[in-house]
């Protein structure tokens, strides 16, 4: 029976993951890319490959260190911590799982080049404000032996200097999952001006030609690999998240302890105690799902979506709150940018709307749970 | 072909089930009226409650996982799971229930001499002794370890004189574990012990006290040159709130998980409500789906902490996290199932039983055992170490 404990491995992972952030992306590496304007540091990208985190979900036979999806969470959560940028999210478990549903020689391929670091990936699904991939309207018709794509994405994450997009299109008899390059003719990638400083873009897709062999998996079965892909990619920015109200907690009670008011440290005062306590123990609570979720996706995938979704609402919602209040508990001092709450502000709210947001999520639970 | 050791147990446990559990106590009833308390006084509802409580406990079923020579089963946490599981599997009621299983037993099997266990644990496990608990007074509430009931020195016992109160059954109980102030110089975490007392003596008194709920299930306790042998203690002299402390962390875990339907077999929260309402309205449908997405996640962290305490990571002062969350969540909860009763759920008794009872019954629930307050000072002084 699956144990809602840290294996010894992932607690390893995880110590391993926080020396080599601390030491290689804090969250002043992430000022000094937002003042450069930078989006993404391939050569980054390259170490944590070398690590085994960009190959996380590639199996080994194709270059990958295959260590699955409660490890994944483990490393993006710690990702969340000190707001690392990377692809990690998009390639690494998005893409990676998508590819993985998929056992052709090409997609073995493509799967080694993710874990190598040498192609990251982007998931175009989003089209209105709201995620909700059932609506797409984004039109790929029969043309000879492929297909032509025309239509519109939006808050296409990583998809500004992603190698490869996935995008979703509708064909004939239901939606299909194309992989094309991101260079393809006709694919007009605009990068979107985001409050987190991170890449996402807008892509307009004009007569896009698309081949057979541009499909992953089957023709108007896109969810058969899709479902999986987004399963995993909620779970991880669950955890992201999750590392995300860490993070911010962290500060702020470092900061209830050396801050002085009135002559003595503010965390003496009990109105301040309670509401960092309120908060730690809504982190604690998130951190069961999160973990749960893992286990759900390596143990039984085909019943993870409740797990899923718990994770993804809860950590959400907690993220909203960690954020609000670092903000409230630092004072003046919080709202300036030359402090670093506002990051982990704006992340967790393009956190909260990517992959689904927390009415998203809670309806898939009520869902499940008789409502 | 080897079979896996814990399928090999649920099988074998599915068939004892199906053998042993009466049809009668297969309705889940967990309400006043469907739990066995046991204790010498105690008037069976039915045969099939009698039968079901006898059979559990020749099996060690009323404790599973207490060891076998204290009249448990020694179940293992995976097998406590699935114990769990094929419980809720034919929806059968819990056998027995009693603040010797939840309490007492875990400070007894931490603290209690072998002779002790082997003294208090078996009965509790039959459900022949009912405890109850003396903690607070009305001087002691939040700042429990301010205890002022008496313990006198006499040689080989002790003489009590004081007064307890929010004794839950009390008048019901047959023992009661005190705390009790036997060293009136020394600092007050310092001076109390903690002592087991028959009930059934001159000088101890109860006296229910009537909630808004309706019941009376919580007493006043006076002891009056009350008489408590020297051998039955419970660890040392004045280090009784080492032994108050432990069992408290039992007393948070049980009320977090207890009410809010959070350890297996609790209803989801939207059935309950479609019970009533067919058309939920979108604010109550909405303020429901967020609690029943906390309650999973509360559930899971039960889940949490019992696997990491048994892989030996421990947090004791996880137990004040669960007890705020949990309890807030329950009332929550039970405000949510108010509104969905609407004018039904007023009704004493009425077409939806004793809704408006056990709503009011919650509100107790945050502040029993620590209140919501202490709770958070708890976390944040110890968890995260800010001054006080």
């Amino acid at each position: 029976m699956a144990k809602l404990v840290m294996t010894e491995e992932e607690t390893m992972l995880a110590d391993m993951a926080r020396g080599f952030l601390d030491g290689s992306a804090p969250v002043s590496k992430f000022r000094e890319m937002r003042d450069a304007g930078q989006t993404f540091d391939r050569e980054m990208w390259k170490e944590m490959a070398d690590m085994g985190w960009a190959g996380v979900l590639v199996p080994e036979d194709a270059g990958g260190s295959d260590m699955g999806f409660a490890a994944a969470n483990v490393i993006a959560q710690e990702m969340g911590k000190t707001l690392a940028v990377s692809p990690f999210i998009s390639s690494a478990v998005i893409a990676a799982t998508a590819l993985r549903q998929v056992s052709d020689a090409r997609a073995t391929e493509a799967l080694g080049r993710i874990a190598s670091g040498e192609a990251t990936y982007a998931l175009a699904v989003d089209e209105g404000i709201k995620f909700d991939p059932d609506a797409c309207q984004m039109e790929a018709s029969a043309d000879g032996n492929g297909f032509r794509l025309n239509g519109k994405k939006q808050f296409v994450v990583d998809g500004a200097l992603a190698d490869r997009l996935l995008v979703l299109a509708r064909t004939e008899n239901g939606l299909t999952l194309f992989d094309i390059p991101a260079d393809r003719a006709g694919v007009q990638r605009d990068a979107s001006n985001m409050i987190d400083a991170r890449d996402a873009a807008r892509i307009t897709f004009e007569n896009v030609e698309a081949t057979g062999d541009d499909v992953l998996g089957a023709v108007d079965q896109a969810m058969d690999v899709l479902r999986p892909a987004l399963q995993a990619g909620q779970a991880a920015l669950a955890a992201e998240m999750t590392g995300l109200s860490a993070g911010a907690f962290d500060m702020t009670v470092g900061y209830l302890k050396e801050r002085k008011q009135f002559g003595i440290e503010i965390g003496r005062f009990q109105a301040l105690q309670h509401r960092a306590a309120h908060l730690w123990c809504e982190i604690e609570v998130t951190a069961s799902a999160i973990l749960n979720a893992g286990r759900m996706l390596d143990t039984d995938p085909e019943g993870a979506e409740l797990a899923v979704s718990l994770a993804k609402a809860r950590a959400t919602d907690t993220a909203k709150l960690a954020v609000i209040e670092g903000v409230q508990m630092h004072g003046g001092i919080g709202m300036t940018d030359a402090y670093d709450m506002g990051f982990y502000m704006k992340r967790a709210r393009v956190g909260a709307e990517w992959l689904g947001d927390y009415s998203y999520h809670a309806e898939k639970i009520a869902a499940a749970r008789g409502f | 072909m080897t079979v896996n050791p814990t399928e090999e147990f649920r099988a074998e446990l599915r068939a004892w089930l199906e053998e042993n559990c009466p049809e009668e106590m297969r309705d889940g009833k967990m309400t006043e009226e469907g739990i066995c308390w046991g204790g010498k006084n105690w008037k069976f509802t039915s045969e099939a409650q009698k039968v079901w409580l006898e059979r559990c406990a020749s099996k060690g079923y009323t404790v599973p996982t207490w060891p076998v020579e204290y009249g448990g089963a020694g179940l293992t946490r995976d097998q406590e799971k699935i114990f769990v599981e094929e419980m809720d599997r034919i929806n059968a009621r819990s056998p027995l229930q009693s603040f010797g299983i939840w309490m007492l037993g875990p400070a007894l099997l931490h603290f209690g001499s072998h002779e002790q266990k082997l003294h208090y644990l078996p009965p509790i496990a039959r459900g022949e002794i009912r405890w109850c608990q003396g903690y607070s007074e009305p001087g002691a509430g939040s700042d429990l370890a301010n205890v002022q009931t008496k313990g006198e020195d006499k040689g080989d016992h002790w003489l009590i004189n004081g007064q307890k109160i929010w004794t839950s059954y009390a008048d019901k109980a047959d023992w009661i574990f005190a705390l009790v102030r036997t060293d009136r110089e020394a600092p007050k975490h310092k001076g109390i012990s903690f002592l087991l007392c028959d009930m059934e003596q001159e000088g101890v008194e109860t006296r229910p006290i009537k909630m808004i709920s309706g019941i009376s299930p919580f007493c006043e306790t006076f002891f009056t040159d009350a008489v408590i042998p020297k051998e039955q203690i419970v660890g040392e002299e004045n280090k009784g709130w080492d032994v108050a402390k432990y069992l408290l962390t039992h007393e948070r875990e049980m009320i977090s998980g207890g009410g809010a339907g959070l350890s297996g077999g609790g209803r989801a929260l939207g059935a309950v409500i479609s019970d009533t309402i067919d058309d939920m309205d979108a604010i109550l449908r909405a303020d429901a789906m967020r609690c029943e997405v906390d309650a999973l996640a509360i559930g899971l962290t039960l889940e949490r902490y019992k696997d990491q305490s048994e892989a030996g990571q421990g947090a004791g002062d996880a137990s004040a996290m669960l007890k705020y969350m949990g309890t807030e969540l329950n009332k929550q909860r039970h405000e949510l199932m108010m509104s969905a009763g609407g004018s039904d759920a007023l009704e004493w008794d009425g077409p939806l039983g004793n809704r408006a009872g056990d709503w009011l019954r919650t509100k107790a629930n945050s502040i029993e055992g620590g209140t919501s307050e202490v709770m958070l000072s708890i976390v944040s002084r110890r968890v995260l170490g800010l001054p006080a």
